[in-house]
């Protein structure tokens, strides 16, 4: 029998709701098992206060939520601050006891998986990569927009681990490095704070174009000088569209997936929900080429730019992310 | 992101010590999707009506431990928590007088990851009871 991706939900995805207290830790939990996923991706820095500390009680009434809302922990996502202290960097023997920490957090929540953020380096991987197999947790560098799978960087951590060999670092690919549509509700939020409408239609017709994003920033820079329309002529640059089927040069090495979306619709022509600007049924595809059989945990993020105008609804956005993904994975 | 939520001015008030008024405080949350260590915050700057407050006037209290500036700088244990509302306490003689007053207000953090200060600015009015 083919492996089946499994669906998951990032509870990143309710923090407009939960920033605002109007859902607790265990509401998200719940709306995340009730839009039908199996598993719990977390942000530890930002539903866990006190962290790094987990208490006993606490861990006793993490594991009674998975088994009353019927989920699994499944992954952490973990920061690294390296300017803690101000005017220096943290060394590299610093920035291990900081991944060390987070990976003990993910061990006692129950996480097969920690997201690594973008910035750690290779180097720091390869000295937390034996850590990581004595825990047996997978490290995922997190392949977020601007980056891709073929950037400089991301080859620079495809080295290590083929130079390791393990089995206990990959990728975590993001949906956001496949915009093949500039987001609409954040082109509309520059638009409302002053973005020219003619200029925000040429970028975003550029963009889908595929033409370079250096080469929109540059033709925007002639036609105007204010800051604003050159931010939006910059959102080419931070929303990359990368080839889905990139994915499938990485079988083996992926360990998780970033469902991001931005702004989630309910019905398109062959009636199953989509993301505006993301190609989920291409990356979908490719990923089952792969016999890829780990977690996409939806991560909504439209929250930021619909927020001025209106109560943001990310239940809903969840929803509909997870009936996409079910219908895709089939 | 979150700029709208920075200013909350519900927990706008004047501060008495001993049955003498010395200064007012509001609320205030972190801009951001996660909490930090406090020695992240780079920078906080409050303008009342216009006119910048001194740093060396300026507390900021979480869940009920209070910390300067300096302080914050040399604190890596204690956290100002996403979405949590901390208080802003402005030392000044006699407080705000009561009504309107228009509160500026900017947090500079440190986030590794962002090749450019985090400066974030809102404004918001407060009422002084």
């Amino acid at each position: 029998m083919r492996p089946a991706i499994k669906r998951g939900v990032s509870l990143y995805s309710y923090q407009e709701e939960y920033f605002l207290r109007k859902m607790t830790l265990e509401d998200c939990i719940a709306a995340a098992a009730a839009a039908g996923a199996t598993g719990i991706e977390v942000v530890g820095e930002q539903m866990f206060p006190g962290f790094p500390r987990l208490s006993e009680a606490f861990l006793e009434q993490w594991f009674g939520w998975m088994e009353q809302y019927g989920v699994e922990p499944v992954a952490h996502d973990m920061m690294l601050d390296l300017e803690p202290y101000k005017g220096r960097y943290l060394t590299l023997d610093e920035q291990l006891a900081s991944v060390l920490r987070d990976l003990h957090f993910a061990r006692q929540l129950g996480c097969k998986v920690v997201r690594v953020i973008v910035n750690a380096s290779p180097e720091l991987m390869e000295r937390a990569i034996p850590y990581a197999e004595e825990m047996d947790i997978k490290l995922g560098i997190e392949v977020h927009s601007p980056w891709h799978l073929h950037s400089a960087w991301m080859t620079r951590h495809l080295e290590v681990m083929e130079k390791t060999g393990t089995k206990h670092f990959g990728f975590i690919p993001d949906g956001g490095a496949f915009t093949r549509r500039l987001p609409r509700v954040a082109v509309e939020r520059m638009i409302r704070e002053g973005a020219d409408e003619k200029i925000a239609a040429f970028v975003c017709e550029q963009h889908e174009k595929g033409v370079l994003a250096e080469y929109i920033i540059a033709e925007v820079e002639q036609m105007s000088n204010r800051p604003i329309d050159r931010a939006l002529a910059m959102m080419t640059r931070h929303n990359v569209f990368s080839n889905p089927r990139s994915i499938e040069q990485f079988e083996g090495r992926i360990v998780h997936v970033h469902g991001k979306c931005y702004e989630m619709l309910e019905d398109s022509l062959d009636g199953r929900p989509y993301e505006y600007s993301i190609p989920y049924d291409e990356i979908v595809a490719a990923l089952k080429n792969i016999g890829f059989d780990g977690y996409i945990c939806t991560e909504y993020e439209g929250n930021r730019h619909i927020q001025d105008i209106m109560e943001v609804n990310s239940v809903e956005q969840v929803r509909r992310h997870q009936r996409m993904l079910e219908q895709l994975i089939g | 992101m979150f700029e709208k939520y920075m200013i909350v001015p519900e927990e706008a008030r004047n501060v008495t010590e001993n049955g003498r008024v010395t200064g007012f405080q509001f609320g205030a949350r972190l801009p951001y999707y996660r909490g930090v260590g406090l020695s992240l915050v780079e920078d906080i700057q409050v303008k009342i009506d216009g006119e910048p407050v001194a740093p060396e006037n300026l507390t900021v209290t979480v869940h009920g431990n209070t910390y300067t500036l300096e302080e914050m700088a040399r604190t890596f244990e204690d956290r100002w928590e996403m979405g949590e509302v901390a208080l802003i306490t402005i030392r000044r003689e006699g407080g705000l007088p009561p009504g309107e007053h228009t509160i500026d207000l900017l947090l500079n953090l440190r986030i590794s990851y962002l090749p450019f200060p985090a400066i974030r600015k809102a404004t918001k009015t407060i009422k002084i009871p």
